[in-house]
Parts: C-alpha cells; sequence; structure tokens
C-alpha cells in the first residue's frame, strides 16, 4: 500500500478513531494472551460461576467462557456493518443460524469432513448474504431494519418448518462426533474448544480492523457519517454497503459454525430467533458501536451476566428469596435489557466510549492547577 | 366454494388485526421516524390487562360485560404504556433517532421478561362470552362471529383514522407533521404533543390488537410472547403499504393476512408448515424489487 500523506493520514485517524486508536496494541495483545491461558488454570475463583467452585478450566465454566469469545466475534463482525457502516440490520440471527445449519447437515446428514463443510458454508453465507444483501439494501434506514428482520424471520420459520427433513424442526439438530476430529469431541476436549472460539474471534478482530483501516472502509465511516456528500462524490454507496453486509454475515456464519462445535445442538429458537438478533445488537451497544474491540468486551460482558443469571436463577437458595428480587432476576433478559436502556440514554458509546473518557478526564484534572 | 369463503374470510380478520398494529406503526414512523420495536409489547400488555381484568371483575358481572369491559382496560392499557414510554424514554433522545429504536428494543425486552417473570410462560385463557365462541349462517356460509368482531374492530378504527386524520384539529396536525414536520413546527405548532398523541393512538390501538389477537385466532389465551410475532408482520405491512401511509397500511394489511391464509391453507401440508408466513416475506421481496417505497408510500 502506498504511504499516506500527512493530511490523508490525519483524516484516517480522525475517520476511524475513536476508542479502537485510544486502545494501545500492546494492551490487546496482553489481554489476548491472558484468553489464550486460561484452559491451564487449575485453580478456582470463587464467584466465578455461581454454585459450587470449581476450577476455571472445567468443562462448564470454559464452555460459558467458549460462548463469550464466540459472540465476541459475532458482534464484532455485526459491528462492520452497524457500527462502521451504519446500516441498522435487524438480520444478523439468519446467517448465524445458516452457518449452525449448513454445517451441521453437511457433517451429521451428508457425512462431509469439516473442511470441505466449512468452505460449503461460508460460500452459501456469501451467496445468501449476497442476494439478500442486494434486495435490502433497495432501501434505507428504517425500512432496512424492517426487512433484514422479515428475511431473518422467515429463515427462523424455515427451520422451524423442517424442510425435507433437513432441519428438525423445532427440536432441532444434534451435531454428530463421528465425522469430526478426535481433538474437537467430548468433554474433556472443551479446552481446544474454548482455543477454536479464541482463534476466531482473532481472524474476527483481524478481518474488522484489516476492513475498517482499508480504502472501502474509509468509504463506509464516511457513508456512515453523511451518505449523501458520498454521493456527491461520485462513489456509489450501493457496492460499498453490500461488501460490508457480505463481510459482516460471512462472520457471523463462521461464528455459527464456531457455537455449534462448542454446544453441539442447534435449535431454532436459540440460533434463528429474533432473539439472537437483538442478543447481538444488545452487546454491540453496551460495548460500543464503532469501536472494534468494544462489541468484544459488550459481548464478553453479556454472555458472561447472562449465563451467570441463569446458572444462579437455578441454585436452590434462589426459591428462597422474596418475589419482588426473584422475578426479575429469575429472567436475565430483565436485567439486560434495563442496562442496555440505561446505557443508550446515559452511555452512548459503550464500555469503549467510558474507558475512553476516563484518562482524559484524569489528565485534564492534572492540567488544571496552571 | 364453501371453504375458500371461510378461508377468505379468516384472512380478511387476520388482516383486520395486522392493521391494528400497523396502523400506529405507521402513523408513530410517518411523523417521527421511530421505528417502534415495543409495540409488540404494548399488544402483550393490553391483552394480560385484559385477562387480568375478565378475570378479577366480581362474579355478578354477566359475561359480555365482563368481556367489554376487559376490552376496555386492553385500550387504556395499551394507550398508557405507550404514551408514557414517549414521554420517558423517546422524548430525551429526539436528537439520536437510531438510540430511539434502540430504547424501544430493549423496552421490548423488559416488558416481556417481566411478563414471563410475573405470570410465567404458559398461556392464560380470558374468560369470553359464548356467542363470541360461536358462529353465525350468513346465507350457504357459517362463519365465526370473532372474525365479525374483528374485522368491525378494523374498519372501526380505520374509518375512526380517517376521521380524525381528515377534521379533528390535532388529527390534521398529525397529517401535516407527516407531510413535513419542521413546517408545523415552524407556523408555531406544538408538535411534541402530537408526538405523545400518536403513541397514544397507536398504542390503543395495539391493546386492542392484542386482546382481538387472542380471542379470533389463539383460543382467548395470552401468552408473553404473542406481541413479538405479530410484530413482524405488521413490520411487513407497514413495509409493503408504504411507510406512513394509512391506506397503504389497510391494504397491505388485507393483502398479507388473506395470502397467509390461502398459502397455509393450500400449501401448507408436509414439510413447509410455515410456508404462510414465508410467502408473507416473499411478497415483501417482490414489492421492494418492483417499488421499493411500497404500494402507496412516496420515495423520500
Amino acid at each position: 500500500m502506498r504511504p499516506l500523506s500527512p493530511q490523508l493520514a490525519a483524516l484516517r485517524a480522525r475517520l476511524t478513531g475513536g476508542p479502537s486508536s485510544r486502545l494501545p496494541r500492546g494492551v490487546l495483545a496482553v489481554v489476548l494472551v491472558l484468553l489464550a491461558v486460561v484452559p491451564l488454570l487449575g485453580f478456582s475463583v470463587p464467584g466465578l460461576m455461581p454454585g459450587p467452585a470449581a476450577p476455571v478450566n472445567s468443562a462448564g465454566t470454559l464452555q460459558v467462557l467458549g460462548l463469550c469469545l464466540v459472540f465476541a466475534g459475532v458482534a464484532v463482525g455485526y459491528d462492520v456493518l452497524f457500527g462502521r457502516t451504519g446500516l441498522l440490520s435487524f438480520g444478523p440471527a439468519l446467517y448465524f443460524a445458516l452457518g449452525v445449519y449448513v454445517f451441521d447437515i453437511a457433517i451429521s446428514d451428508w457425512g462431509w469432513s469439516p473442511g470441505p463443510a466449512l468452505v460449503l458454508t461460508l460460500a452459501s453465507a456469501i451467496v445468501v448474504a449476497l442476494a439478500l444483501g442486494s434486495i435490502c439494501l433497495r432501501v434505507g434506514g428504517i425500512a432496512f431494519a424492517m426487512v433484514t428482520l422479515a428475511f431473518a424471520q422467515a429463515g427462523y420459520f424455515l427451520a422451524q418448518s423442517n424442510p425435507l427433513g433437513l432441519t428438525g424442526g423445532d427440536t432441532g439438530l444434534v451435531l454428530s462426533s463421528s465425522r469430526l476430529p478426535g481433538f474437537l469431541v467430548g468433554v474433556a476436549n472443551t479446552p481446544n474448544l474454548y482455543w477454536v472460539a479464541l482463534g476466531y474471534l482473532v481472524v474476527a478482530l483481524l478481518l474488522a480492523w484489516w476492513a475498517s483501516s482499508s480504502a472501502a472502509g474509509l468509504v463506509w465511516t464516511a457513508i456512515r457519517d453523511n451518505q449523501l456528500r458520498v454521493e456527491v462524490m461520485g462513489y456509489r454507496p450501493f457496492p460499498f454497503k453490500l461488501a460490508s453486509f457480505v463481510l459482516s454475515s460471512v462472520v457471523s456464519s463462521a461464528g455459527g459454525v464456531v457455537y455449534l462445535l462448542l454446544v453441539g445442538t442447534a435449535a431454532p429458537t436459540s440460533v434463528a430467533s429474533t432473539s439472537v438478533t437483538v442478543s447481538i445488537l444488545v452487546m454491540v451497544v453496551l460495548g460500543g458501536a464503532g469501536s472494534l474491540w468494544g462489541p468484544a468486551l459488550g459481548a464478553m460482558v453479556y454472555v458472561y451476566l447472562q449465563q451467570y443469571l441463569l446458572g444462579f436463577s437455578g441454585l436452590p437458595a434462589f426459591a428462597s428469596l422474596p418475589g419482588p428480587l426473584r422475578i426479575p432476576l429469575s429472567q436475565p433478559d430483565f436485567l439486560l435489557g434495563a442496562i442496555f436502556i440505561l446505557f443508550v440514554i446515559f452511555v452512548p458509546g459503550g464500555l469503549a466510549g467510558l474507558a475512553q473518557r476516563l484518562p482524559r478526564r484524569a489528565s485534564h484534572v492534572k492540567e488544571a492547577p496552571s | 366454494m364453501s371453504t375458500f369463503i371461510a378461508i377468505s374470510f379468516s384472512g380478511l380478520a387476520l388482516g383486520a388485526i395486522y392493521f391494528l398494529v400497523a396502523s400506529g406503526l405507521s402513523l408513530i414512523y410517518g411523523l417521527m421516524e421511530v421505528l417502534n420495536f415495543a409495540h409488540g409489547a404494548f399488544l402483550t400488555v393490553g391483552a394480560y390487562a385484559a385477562w387480568v381484568t375478565a378475570t378479577h371483575l366480581p362474579a355478578s358481572v354477566s359475561a359480555p360485560e365482563r368481556f367489554l369491559v376487559a376490552v376496555v382496560v386492553a385500550v387504556l392499557a395499551g394507550a398508557v404504556i405507550a404514551g408514557a414510554t414517549e414521554v420517558a424514554l423517546i422524548r430525551p433522545l429526539y436528537r439520536r433517532p437510531v438510540s430511539q429504536i434502540l430504547v424501544t428494543v430493549g423496552l421490548d425486552l423488559v416488558v416481556v421478561a417481566l411478563l414471563l417473570g410475573v405470570f410465567g410462560s404458559n398461556s392464560q385463557a380470558v374468560p369470553v362470552p359464548s356467542w363470541l365462541a360461536g358462529a353465525t349462517r350468513v346465507g350457504p356460509e357459517i362463519l365465526p362471529n370473532a372474525d365479525f368482531v374483528a374485522l368491525g374492530a378494523g374498519a372501526a378504527v380505520l374509518l375512526g383514522l380517517v376521521w380524525f386524520l381528515g377534521h379533528a384539529r390535532y388529527g390534521l396536525i398529525i397529517r401535516a407533521g407527516v407531510e413535513n414536520r419542521d413546517m408545523v413546527a415552524a407556523l408555531g405548532i406544538n408538535v411534541r404533543r402530537a408526538f405523545t398523541l400518536v403513541f397514544v393512538i397507536g398504542g390503543a390501538a395495539a391493546g386492542l390488537a392484542g386482546i382481538l389477537n387472542s380471542v379470533v385466532f389463539s383460543g382467548a389465551l395470552v401468552s408473553p410472547t404473542q406481541g413479538d410475532s405479530l410484530l413482524i408482520f405488521a413490520f411487513i405491512v407497514v413495509v409493503i403499504g408504504g411507510l406512513g401511509s394509512l391506506w397503504g397500511s389497510a391494504l397491505a394489511a388485507v393483502m398479507v393476512g388473506m395470502l397467509q391464509d390461502y398459502v397455509s391453507f393450500y400449501a401448507g401440508t408436509g414439510g413447509l408448515a410455515q410456508m404462510g408466513s414465508i410467502s408473507v416475506v416473499l411478497l415483501l421481496a417482490v414489492v421492494l424489487l418492483v417499488r421499493p417505497s411500497g404500494l402507496m408510500g412516496e420515495a423520500r
């Protein structure tokens, strides 16, 4: 790539700026290394998960943490479309479910090996995203949100209605382990699955970072900020938006594959329903839309809280809590939804925005006496 | 032939329910450009309010009166929660359109979770008068009374809104606001009061839709998630009809309701039980390819 002129470099820094540029790469690397060694930690951290204390690298805890990583990757992919390009899609569940189902059907029904199954999954994600993206992007703004939602719901209905006996209807599918390599099968191999999830997150982050800082990424940001101006400058926004749509969808589908490996089953309500889309949206907004690592952080916090509350409400001591405390706590969505509303109103930049504001305020205080 | 008429009639009734939900969404969008994701929650709250009322009225109240009171309470509950939403959550975010949508998404999560927590995930039965569960002979056909009620409610709300938007002072302000909000504000008219009003009207219609949907299509059962499943079809109706167009919503609601019923009945056997719902999404795709602004919407 040709080196940028100082003006252009400054412009890029401003456009791609926001929280992502504030987090030193060293910090991100340290966090990733820390995440990588988690499966080696044999001690237990009190209160990490509800119930009796288990080592950090126990299968149950690692599966929850693995889920955090999967959804972190999915959120990073979704944010390419929402935070970076400014397109509010209500359809990520469709591509997530597509990844889950196509991979599962190829492996369990057709007996493919994982490599070709993954290629097929990603290829079908690209084809579906190109086709539906072309239709959805004929409308903008609010209508785009509604139309992506409608297509996602059609995908949900399709999975529910079990066409040709492929999707297993409401009960869904189980991933057949006979075609998978041994190191990905069984509870004893949960650390490997955790590392696969971490690898997926790293790839998603690198892809999103690379795409956002490319020339096309600059146009995405410009479309988000002022589409009319982009058109006046002689660009056609459509191919750029479609590229963003496809990239984001493919990352979601890949996330679906990793989710399937980790969880082992595919059911319409847990992978294809609107609530999946809404969770992804909540994760991204909690973390900070448009910042590279914010959505990943938001997703980890969201999934961890959700799993924690679910585990907590299953404890015997929980039933003895008084009603006004027990009812909201038994519904993770209630607390998460309330936190989400508060963030939308009071913390529009999400966690990433908060992190960005704190150091600034500190330095401001230091300068004040002079 | 008689099956065909029965299916058409039930599709028409389904369309009437869709219209009740879509009219509010469309008005809210037309005036404020807010996609109200919590509209499904308003609907569910209306249905639950009706259920609580109908099961808690003293035994001396007769069945028809009990049901009428429940319907009125559903309408009021929908109106109140919608009005409160506008004042408490939408109003502080006027300059942030995406945040307005997000906040309604959060509200929907919270309300549905609260209903689940308080009333449980099981469906609850609303007691209805026996007449409502019966059928009436019209010529050679025997048609369910509940369908008549849904159709009547849809038509009454449509006519009421047409009158209101055409003749009442606030109706005219709303219509002018849909055309050009800034101009109305520039003329010194308080558009914000109209904002609250469209939410109240939309919420009232949603509350009515909530209880009628239960009675007509769910065997008088109310459930915490009923609003969200209906909401998606209402979104489709609004886009097909053209965002902000009342007549467009009415036309699209009837089209979608009837198409869904025909396809479910004639093609919904075997492995494709959900074909009726899928066909509606296909109709949406076709309309968007041919006319992206919807049947009666203006290009924005």
